[in-house]
């Protein structure tokens, strides 16, 4: 979306259609861009694309489109950008129809990603539809020759005292929306809203359980074809030698593509497709290279490998004295997202221009990786976003669509449809990085924290596109690609050391984070980044602090900490817990945790309950209680489920989770090698709190619960059991090692 | 040639017997509710209702399915006119994702067909079999609850089973 930012022709239209109502133009004058220097950023995504019509175009005949360069991955978002423009539009929000990343059509707004699209694409969008509304009511205000400030916009229409109404298409000939955003709004108030704050049923769920075309697995293009990749049993290892024949003429099968030690084959029918993949694997030998590291001594290896220092947080004032010191390390190991679906990519090629259907969260990134990949310009390369499973971050997702895009591009002329192989999915995608925090901090004679002292030793948190080299088939090509330089991330969000500040107040605190640029195993962002491991540190320390202070884990924490919000949400989930009231019983626990995600997203405390089962070390979930205070609230219950989810999900990595390996090769490849939490050990209930905060910004919430609620579990943990795990995950064997059975 | 009876219609597919029904349901038959997810019978996205039973469908070959009762996600109900239990999963928002949620109604129909009145500890113990990721299980539980209590008042004009012919 790189629109021209003054085109003459439609200034002469805006120039007489808004003199009535207000300054809204495109016209970029000497003296207006001196004035620029010092005006307000423009809201969310408008600073990337700041053509009110890269977000919202009206058609004559009144139908409304909403374009977001943001992507559905499962977390309601299509259905909260549609509450925010149909409330500032004034619109029925079934009236609106939303376009999602693609492009051709969308703006480039990245990555879907950090728990940003509320507070990226939902602020543009609110706002573009604000000064859409205001556009067309000045234009109205000519057109009736009534004042704008006595005209007023309702389903579709401005309408006038005398109730004469324009049809919002009928206010739209020559381009009138072409326009700049102004870095303000003429929001709704907060009292005023009748949609953003409403529990909006989700648009993308009726399909969803009756088996309409919902994902880019359900896509079928006219002449598609199915294809299957081969992978190699490790990491780097290279294609010897391989006969095809076998599989070339086996039932249904197009042909058979390779190109160095990347492998692929296409057939009529999918299953011909999986047939013949096995077929090709068992003919292909390969020269395994890979020697993966110990897991059983995997923190040691992170620890001895070399370290990018980075100190986050440095500061130092006078304070009481000392008078007792506790240290920790807490460890995590490899986790996975694991999607319920393997990724999957369709792909066609005309000869001269491809075109990408991906559930991928970046679809220019995407775009760019695929382009250089291929050597085609990226004007020939069209990336467009259809759902998929849930990824919880960079999965499998890119890799399937690069897939998708060579063997596409290696039959001209039809689609091509490639689903992975559940083994492909858990053997390949990028793993959330096995990390260590070490930790020390003493308590004065009141028992308050005097100084704060943690370092958090981590590997990049993402090895996203556009690079090409990030594609696993680009780094098998006969002529391969090279992955980028691993990044550390930056601060304020961070990545490894994404919440490795406490938000608590502390007089003296230094925090470093020791990036590791050398990865043993192939790792990305897994949702929460470093966040979940640094809010399981912090947290878990935080109790440890209170048992040894011999106060209350609440009042110790509210005792740290100034922020209203964080103490409001932290308040509101001891009390939905009943905290104060709580009862102790032998083998049950309860644990709590606060974090506000990144520092500056949704602030989220839980509490829950644990039984042990003595005798198998088994962690049993009771209730779980969170508070959310996520800013305005525009889908409350959109909110609820990503926490209810995020809390599950979490418990699940917490009380389960770790990949495993051996020196040849990954372990775990399917769900009985890397077992997720399942229905008969899922916690007796969830409820989660939403604290609306009018008038406030929309904050991410997608990832707020990941690190709370692994705290809130070890902490009740150790309060069942007398015992402090430190090392996740806290499965049976660990709990009953700990507990002596 | 083989037979298959799909949500009640007469279908003859040329798919190669061996060829699990998960591929002939999205592939020859184009129904998107089946999914993918593992086929190892390992996480229930497949699931389909086979003579009242729920059953892997990425592991059952065609071949063994000719005159036997296949029920899909797309047999129950429509976008338009939903089943009661489809209707319970909008009305709990009981999706993130939502690819596992076609196998968790189909196991949940299952369960509904046969057990009109199932407790939470039951209804637990049925869905262990199928695997979701987002961590939907809460407001899974709670549709599957809730149709249950509607599928009762369903129940008492008319017979569970005639949903079941749809």
């Amino acid at each position: 979306m790189n629109a021209p930012l003054f085109n003459p022709s439609r200034r002469d239209v805006l120039a007489g259609a808004l003199v009535v109502s207000f300054s809204l133009r495109a016209i970029p004058s000497l003296a207006q861009e001196q004035e620029n220097v010092s005006k307000p950023p423009l809201p969310g995504s408008l600073k990337k694309a700041p053509m009110l019509d890269a977000w919202i175009r009206i058609d004559a005949d009144g139908s409304v489109t909403v374009f977001t360069g943001k992507c559905e991955i499962g977390q309601g978002v299509k259905t909260a950008l549609i509450q925010v423009a149909a409330e500032e539009l004034e619109l029925d929000p079934h009236a609106i129809h939303l376009v999602t990343a693609d492009t051709a059509r969308a703006a480039n707004e990245g990555f879907t990603s950090g728990s940003n699209s509320m507070k990226d694409s939902a602020s543009a969008i609110r706002n573009a539809a604000a000064q859409v509304r205001e556009i067309l009511i000045g234009i109205a205000a000519e057109r009736l020759g009534v004042a704008a400030d006595r005209l007023r916009a309702q389903s579709g229409a401005i309408i006038g005292p005398d109730n004469r109404r324009a049809a919002y298409g009928d206010l739209v000939a020559g381009n009138v929306l072409h326009v700049t955003a102004q870095p303000t709004s003429k929001l709704k108030a907060p009292d005023t809203l009748k949609i953003i704050g409403q529990s909006l049923p989700r648009i993308d769920i009726p399909g969803k359980v009756t088996g309409g075309v919902s994902y880019v697995h359900d896509l079928r293009l006219p002449g598609m074809v199915h294809a299957r990749v081969v992978r190699p049993p490790s990491y780097d290892a290279r294609l010897q030698s391989i006969d095809t024949s076998d599989a070339e003429k086996m039932p249904g099968v197009i042909k058979v593509v390779r190109d160095g030690s990347f492998l692929g084959i296409l057939a009529e029918r999918e299953f011909q497709a999986v047939t013949a993949m096995h077929a090709l694997a068992a003919a292909a030998k390969w020269d395994i290279a890979t020697k993966l590291p110990d897991e059983t001594n995997i923190s040691s290896i992170i620890e001895s490998l070399p370290a990018e220092d980075h100190v986050i947080a440095d500061k130092h004032a006078e304070s009481a004295s000392a008078t007792r010191t506790l240290q920790a390390v807490y460890r995590r190991p490899y986790q996975m997202h694991a999607s319920i679906g393997p990724s999957c990519a369709v792909a066609s090629f005309d000869g001269d221009a491809l075109t990408v259907w991906s559930h991928a969260q970046g679809m220019f990134p995407l775009r760019q990786a695929i382009a250089e990949m291929l050597r085609l310009p990226e004007e020939k390369v069209r990336c467009i976003h259809m759902e998929g499973a849930g990824c919880y971050g960079h999965n499998g997702a890119d890799d399937a669509a690069a897939d998708a895009a060579l063997l596409a591009s290696a039959l001209p002329g039809r689609p091509v449809r490639v689903q992975w192989m559940r083994e492909q999915e858990h053997q390949w995608e990028p793993y959330g990085p096995a990390m260590v925090s070490r930790t020390r901090a003493s308590l004065d004679a009141g028992g308050n924290i005097v100084d704060w002292w943690y370092e958090v030793r981590s590997n990049t948190h993402s090895t996203r596109p556009p690079g090409a080299g990030q594609l696993i088939a680009a780094r098998h090509l006969e002529t391969p690609f090279t992955p980028g330089p691993p990044r550390p991330g930056d601060q304020p969000e961070g990545a490894g050391d994404r919440n490795a500040v406490p938000l608590y107040v502390l007089s003296n605190v230094r925090v470093v984070h020791h990036f590791v640029p050398d990865m043993p195993l192939r790792v990305s962002a897994l949702r929460g980044l470093g966040a979940y491991h640094n809010i399981f540190a912090i947290e878990s320390f935080m109790d440890e602090l209170a048992a040894a202070a011999g106060a209350d884990a609440i009042e110790f924490r509210l005792r740290h900490l100034k922020d209203k919000r964080a103490r409001a949400v932290i308040t509101a989930a001891a009390e939905r817990f009943g905290w104060s009231s709580w009862q102790a019983a032998k083998g049950k626990g309860r644990g709590f945790a606060f974090a506000c995600y990144k520092n500056l997203a949704a602030f989220c405390a839980v509490a829950v309950e644990v039984n042990i089962e003595h005798e198998s070390g088994h962690v049993r979930l009771g209730r779980a209680i969170a508070a959310v205070d996520s800013g305005q609230a525009v889908n409350p219950d959109g909110i609820a489920n990503q926490i209810q989810g995020g809390i599950v999900q979490s418990a699940s990595w917490t009380l389960y989770e770790s990949v495993h390996f051996e020196p040849r090769r990954i372990l775990s490849q399917d769900w009985s090698t890397y077992p997720i939490l399942r229905f008969g050990t899922v916690p007796e209930s969830v409820d989660v709190y939403v604290i609306d905060a009018p008038g406030e910004p929309f904050l991410g919430t997608g990832e707020a619960a990941q690190g709370p609620t692994a705290a809130a579990i070890a902490n009740a943990v150790a309060n069942a059991t007398g015992v402090r795990i430190r090392d996740l995950p806290l499965n049976s064997a660990r709990v009953k090692a700990a507990i002596g059975v | 040639m083989i037979t298959l009876n799909v949500n009640g219609r007469s279908r003859d597919v040329d798919d190669a017997p061996n060829t699990p029904l998960l591929y002939v349901l999205r592939g020859t038959l184009e129904l998107n509710g089946a999914k993918f997810g593992c086929g190892l019978g390992q996480c229930g996205a497949c699931t389909v209702v086979i003579d009242g039973k729920p059953v892997f469908s990425c592991l059952t070959p065609i071949s063994i399915l000719q005159g036997r009762k296949i029920t899909t996600l797309e047999g129950l109900g429509s976008e338009d006119a939903p089943s009661p239990l489809q209707r319970a999963f909008i009305e709990e928002q009981a999706a993130q994702c939502g690819y596992c949620i076609p196998g968790m109604i189909m196991r949940a129909h299952a369960l509904l067909t046969a057990n009109q009145s199932p407790t939470d500890a039951e209804i637990r113990e049925h869905m262990n079999a199928n695997l979701c990721r987002c961590g939907t299980h809460m407001r899974i539980l709670a549709a599957i609850n809730r149709a249950a209590g509607g599928m009762h008042a369903a129940g008492a004009r008319a017979p569970a089973k005639a949903e079941e012919e749809e």
